[in-house]
Formats: structure tokens, sequence, C-alpha cells
């Protein structure tokens, strides 16, 4: 469904059921050159287990228009107006869900939003979330090649099953082609910016991971990728103490919601009891 | 699966899609030759259909090993995915059903496989979808050719009989242009000689009968999905395509581009072609083409240097007025085919005797390595004159319209040992001398 926040179309996928306000109400927060469409798996199960979904497209990403905003702190404010804009307001009514840079977001949100996010699930994630300087430069020189180095480092099998979102899909040809549509679609007219580039240097200058940790009060759960080459699981062990966060480590690389969705289905569900 | 990119094309041959089975530890691919899949629980199946969860329930929508398949042509091409099907013309026939109906219509190259042709310009056209056939080199025909109800540019990226080279990055260009899609038959060139996404196709199909199979054994069709073209802008713009971008009564009122950006195309085909048409792939076929793509990088090599050879007996050898090969000097796709396969034009040609319908029956008979039958991509050297077979109702006329001389012979070539595919050639070409 389309929604406005700050004047501008925000799209949100609501898991192949209407959305629904009064209803606990899932967000699912995709992570740098992603959309929605990486949790929809996810998103219809919740959708259709009791609770109400937004699987978002962030600013200028996917459907949602830009401006794409500067910071993980300004997009948490994007997302909680989004919130607001959906209805969902009810205290602890939210459980936030966010994959790697969305994660982030996720977690500055609940940090802003104590009352309002009951539950923070931070799926592939790192504090601090550094981005090589190397990674960083070929980003925004040539943003087709770190594509490249980014799903290889991503994935960490040459066999995802069962198959995402369906059997006989290439996970590896579906994250380059969504990463590469993300990066020039259409929907971007205004986001005059290397998205790829503005995306990675967004996690690399976020420092108030810990800070917003002191701040939240919804029961947090890190899902992790024993695989995982871009968030390895050792480089969460000061938030996951300071977010007294329950930590699940799953058989994948950094790209959970594909490579092991019924697994994080069940780490999902585990949080969502 | 560490490095900075993914693994070579060789590597992805034999590794994609699969990895040693969790319950067995069988190194190879399991044949999974039942028709059905154990539910975990209610709720499972119930999520199952629901699409909350992937995974195999009948095999007629997917398959474990057939699935491995799906993923290593799609890896492969550099595409999002596949399905495989019951033969090329499946693979055909589910790509242009998924995205055309009663009032549609296709503009294509004229220079298609004759069963190709047969689909478009008289079966589909008894199901309201018309096709417009242009000459595959003529940039503005195609561009002409377009009307608001157009739904695909089709074309083969080597034509019949004469191998035109398809200027994809043009015919692709034309397309978008027009909100259309490309789709290439991709048989005579497998991912080795030419990736078409690469160029700028959107989907491309094989005849995995042909050199994706290399043994001859079976018949079966992969349909493969770049995930470039952008449906839900289409059907924005122009209302095209709301198979793919508007809620679909059929299945759970699902709106496929807003399920999957990127797979849409394919989560249609499965979950609509496949599964009210049925012309599904067999578990042991897709068993079967996966043991040919193991060595396909291998294969081709060997088609084309074999090729090479036998283009170069025969360009030289006075009983032969013409041959149709893209490298060669004077054939209208020299450059294009310099630019899009320089690893070889592939192992299919045709070229033309001296001589009567009576000499080319002659030079086929007398052939003993060659084996004479209609098919190509064989890994034995296969030959074929139409004017005595495929084509024998039409006359010398008809004929030259086709492209097709009385003494036009296509030859498919093998792997066997080079010298012994020239020897045969030399003394047909002989034998077809003497019966002049």
């Amino acid at each position: 469904m389309n929604l406005t926040v700050n004047g501008q179309r925000a799209y949100a996928y609501t898991g192949g059921k209407p959305f629904d306000a009064a209803l606990p109400c899932v967000v699912f927060i995709h992570g740098a050159l992603h959309d929605h469409s990486v949790w929809t798996l996810l998103a219809r199960w919740c959708a259709h287990h009791g609770h109400s979904v937004l699987a978002i497209d962030l600013p200028g990403h996917g459907q949602s228009a830009g401006p794409v905003l500067p910071s993980v702190q300004a997009t948490a404010d994007w997302l909680l107006a989004l919130l607001a804009a959906a209805g969902v307001q009810q205290p602890g009514q939210a459980t936030l869900v966010g994959h790697s840079m969305g994660s982030l977001i996720g977690l500055e949100a609940a940090a802003r939003a104590p009352a309002l996010v009951g539950r923070l699930v931070m799926v592939g994630t790192a504090y601090p979330m550094q981005v090589s300087e190397a990674l960083l430069t070929t980003a925004g020189e040539a943003p087709l090649k770190a594509i490249d180095m980014v799903n290889a480092f991503s994935i960490s099998t040459l066999a995802a099953k069962p198959g995402f979102p369906a059997p006989g899909m290439w996970l590896h040809g579906s994250n380059r082609a969504l990463m590469r549509r993300t990066l020039a679609g259409p929907n971007t007219a205004g986001c005059a910016v290397n998205l790829f580039h503005h995306d990675f240097s967004v996690c690399d200058a976020y420092t108030g991971g810990l800070d917003a940790a002191a701040k939240v009060q919804a029961k947090v759960t890190l899902v992790l990728g024993s695989a995982d080459q871009m968030t390895p699981p050792r480089a969460t062990r000061d938030l996951a103490a300071a977010l007294k966060a329950k930590t699940v480590i799953l058989p994948s690389g950094h790209s959970l919601p594909a490579e092991v969705p019924d697994e994080l289905l069940a780490a999902l569900r585990d949080a969502l009891a | 699966m560490p490095g900075y990119s993914d693994p070579g094309f060789d590597t992805l041959a034999l590794h994609a899609g699969a990895t040693p089975d969790p319950s067995t530890g069988a190194r190879a691919t399991p044949i999974h030759l039942s028709t059905s899949f154990v539910f975990q629980s209610s709720e499972h199946a119930a999520s199952l259909f629901n699409m909350e969860r992937s995974g195999h329930v009948y095999s007629r929508i997917s398959n474990p090993t057939t699935a491995v398949l799906e993923e290593r042509i799609a890896a492969l091409e550099g595409g999002v995915g596949a399905i495989a099907t019951a033969s090329g013309q499946a693979a055909l026939h589910l790509a242009i059903a998924t995205l055309a109906g009663a009032g549609h219509h296709i503009v294509a190259s004229s220079a298609l496989y004759g069963g190709s042709h047969n689909l478009l310009d008289y079966t589909l056209r008894r199901f309201g979808i018309s096709t417009s056939f242009v000459a595959p080199g003529d940039v503005d025909a195609w561009r002409a050719a377009i009307r608001p109800e157009t739904r695909l540019l089709f074309g083969e990226t080597l034509g019949n009989p004469g191998l035109d080279v398809l200027d994809i990055p043009t015919i692709s260009a034309i397309a978008h242009d027009a909100g259309l899609p490309l789709l290439v038959d991709s048989t005579f060139t497998p991912p080795w000689l030419l990736k078409p996404f690469d160029h700028g196709a959107d989907l491309v199909y094989h005849s995995a009968t042909k050199f994706l199979s290399g043994h001859g054994t079976v018949v079966g069709g992969l349909l493969v999905d770049s995930g470039a073209f952008d449906w839900a802008a289409a059907f924005a713009k122009t209302g095209r395509f709301p198979e793919l971008s508007a809620p679909y009564d059929g299945f759970h009122g699902m709106v496929f581009s807003e399920e999957s950006t990127v797979g849409a195309f394919l989560l249609r085909a499965r979950r609509e072609g496949l599964r009210d048409f049925g012309a599904c792939m067999s578990p042991h076929t897709a068993w079967l083409i996966l043991q040919g793509i193991e060595t396909l990088p291998l294969r081709m090599a060997r088609h084309v240097e074999n090729t090479r050879k036998v283009v170069q007996l025969l360009a030289a050898h006075p009983m032969v007025s013409r041959v149709g090969y893209p490298e060669l000097d004077g054939h209208p796709s020299q450059a294009l085919a310099q630019k899009l396969l320089p690893r070889g034009c592939g192992a299919v040609f045709s070229f033309d005797l001296k001589g009567s319908r009576s000499q080319g029956v002659a030079f086929i008979e007398a052939l003993k390595v060659f084996s004479h039958l209609a098919n190509v991509g064989d890994c034995r050297s296969l030959v074929i004159h139409p004017a005595s077979t495929t084509h024998f109702r039409m006359d010398d006329a008809a004929l030259a319209r086709a492209g097709i001389g009385p003494g036009t012979i296509r030859l498919s070539i093998g792997l066997e040992d080079a010298a012994d595919l020239i020897d045969d050639l030399k003394r047909a070409l002989k034998v077809a001398e003497k019966a002049a």
C-alpha cells in the first residue's frame, strides 16, 4: 500500500492481506540497495497469522519516492512517521525486524519510540557496521563491480534451498538483479545519488548504536549468520550485551532472509511469542 | 564461498544449485523421482500453499532435482531463476502464455525454427495471438511492426537456416523503447558461447534437448528470466502486463511484481502456466541434462573446434557453392558474430551443394559417420537434407523463398575426431559429384 510520509509517497508491502491498524504490527526494514521483496515469505506468514505487516521500501528505494535520507537517525524518524501515518500507535504494538542497514534503523527507531516498539529483531547485524574503505571506494566509483563483490560476500552457498521466494530461483542472480534494479530504478527520481555508496556510507557513519541501545525497552533478538562475512557474529558482542538480547546463530551468510527463510521464520516466531 | 565475485563459468557448470545431499551425503545430485512431498504438519502444508514458505509440494510445480537444473542454467545465463519444461517448445509456449492472451500480438524474426514458426503463425493465431514476422536484420521493420497490443519481441540468437546473428543490443533497445521485453531462443548458442542477458535480452529459452544435454537422450526445455525487465513500471506507464502487476484471482489475488521485484515473471509462469498447462520436466530428464551441463564448457570448445575445421574444408571444396557460417568472409552477420560470439558461432550450419536434389540425396546416403536424422546439438555429428525431408513438399521456388536450395545440407558437428568427419564428408562429396 502507499502512504504519504513527510509529503512523499512511501510504499509498504502488506503480506498479501489488507493492512489492519488494529492488529499487532510487524515492520520489516530492508538493507542496503534492497527493497521490501527480500521479506515476502516472512511477511506473508505474519500477515496470515494474526499480525498486520508493513514491509517498507525505504525512501529512494523500490517504490518509495526520494529523497534518500542522510543518516540512520533521520531514516528512523521517517520510519516512525510512517507508522504514525499507518495508524500504528498503541504501546508495544510494533515489532521492528531489520536486516543489515535496516537493523540499525530499527535499533534507532526503537530507541526513539521505546513505548511503541515492543520487540526488535536485528537480522544480519553488527555494531559498529563499518564498511571497508576498498568497498566504499568501489561502491562510489564502480557500483556494478561493488554489487558483485557484495553479492559474493553476502551469500555463503551455491545452493540455497529450497529457493527464495520459490524453488528454481538462483540466489546470486536474484540478489544481483535486485541491487542493480534498486540502483538504477525509475522510482529514485529526485535521488540523484549513488544509492549504493549512500547506503554503505550511512551504515559506516552510524555511531549512535550503544547510546540507542541504552534507551531501548523492547525485547530484542539478534539473528546472525554463522558464515556471514559482511556482519560476522563476533561484531555484535557489545551490542548484544547492551541490549540484553537473545542471540540466534543460523547456518547462513549475510543474506539470511533468502538463504535460510525457514530457520529465520522459526527465530521470528520465537521472538514474537 | 570467499572471493570478490561469483565463481567462473566452468565451476558454476558443476556446482551451481547443488551441494552434497544433506540426508545421505550423496555427492552427485540425486534423482528425486517422487510426485509429491510430505508436509511436516497441517500448518506447514497451509503455509506452503499460501506462499508463506518456499518448498516442494507436487512435481508438476517444482521438484528438488529439477530445481538444481533450474538454478544451474540461471547461474550460467546470468539470470535470476529458471523453469524447466517438457521441451523447448513448451518453454516458448510458457513464455508467451505468461505475457500474452487473446488480442495480443508478437513481433518475431522470420528466421525461426519451423516448430516455432508453426506455433506462432498457425496455432497461437487460433487462440487469438497474432504474430508479425520481420527479417531479423531489418531494424526498421522490427520497430514498425510494434503495435499497442504487442507484448513481446522474439528471435533466435542464430536464425534458421542462414545463421543470421540476431542483433540483440539493437533489437532489445527497440523493445525497451516500446516498453516491451525481448525473448530469445538461444538453443544454438549455449551460454558458454553467448549470454544474451549481457546484451539486453530479457528472457531466454533453450531446447535443452540439444547442446545443454548433448547426448541425444532426452527432450526438455529451459526458460530463464534476467530479472531486468520492470513489469510494474511498464504496467504503470502503459497498462500492459497486468498478469504480473495486478491482482490475479487465480492465486489469492497475488500481485506478482509486489511479491518479487525481480522474479515476478517466473512466479507467475510457475504458479499459473506450469500449474495449469502442466508441461513440466521429469526429474529423470533434469538429471540427465545436468550430466550434460557438467561438461558443457569442454564439449562446446570441441564442437567449435571441429566445426571450424569442417567449415574450412567445405568453403574450399569445388562441389560447394555456399557455406553459411558467420565467421566466414561474406557472411552478412560476420561483424555481429565477431562482437557477440567471439568464442564461435556454434556447431550447426548449412551449406549448398552444387547440384540437384538427387545429388543431395546421394551425398546424405554416402555418409557413414554422420547420422541422418532430424535433430541438432548431439555429441554425434548429424546431417539432414531439407529438400528431401523437412521441406520435401516444396517446389524449388518455395524452397528459395525459405532460404533453402535443392542442394542445401544442414550439418550439426559433433565431438568425433575431426579427421574422421573430414574424410566422411570428402568421400560423400565425391559420390555426390559422380551422381550428377
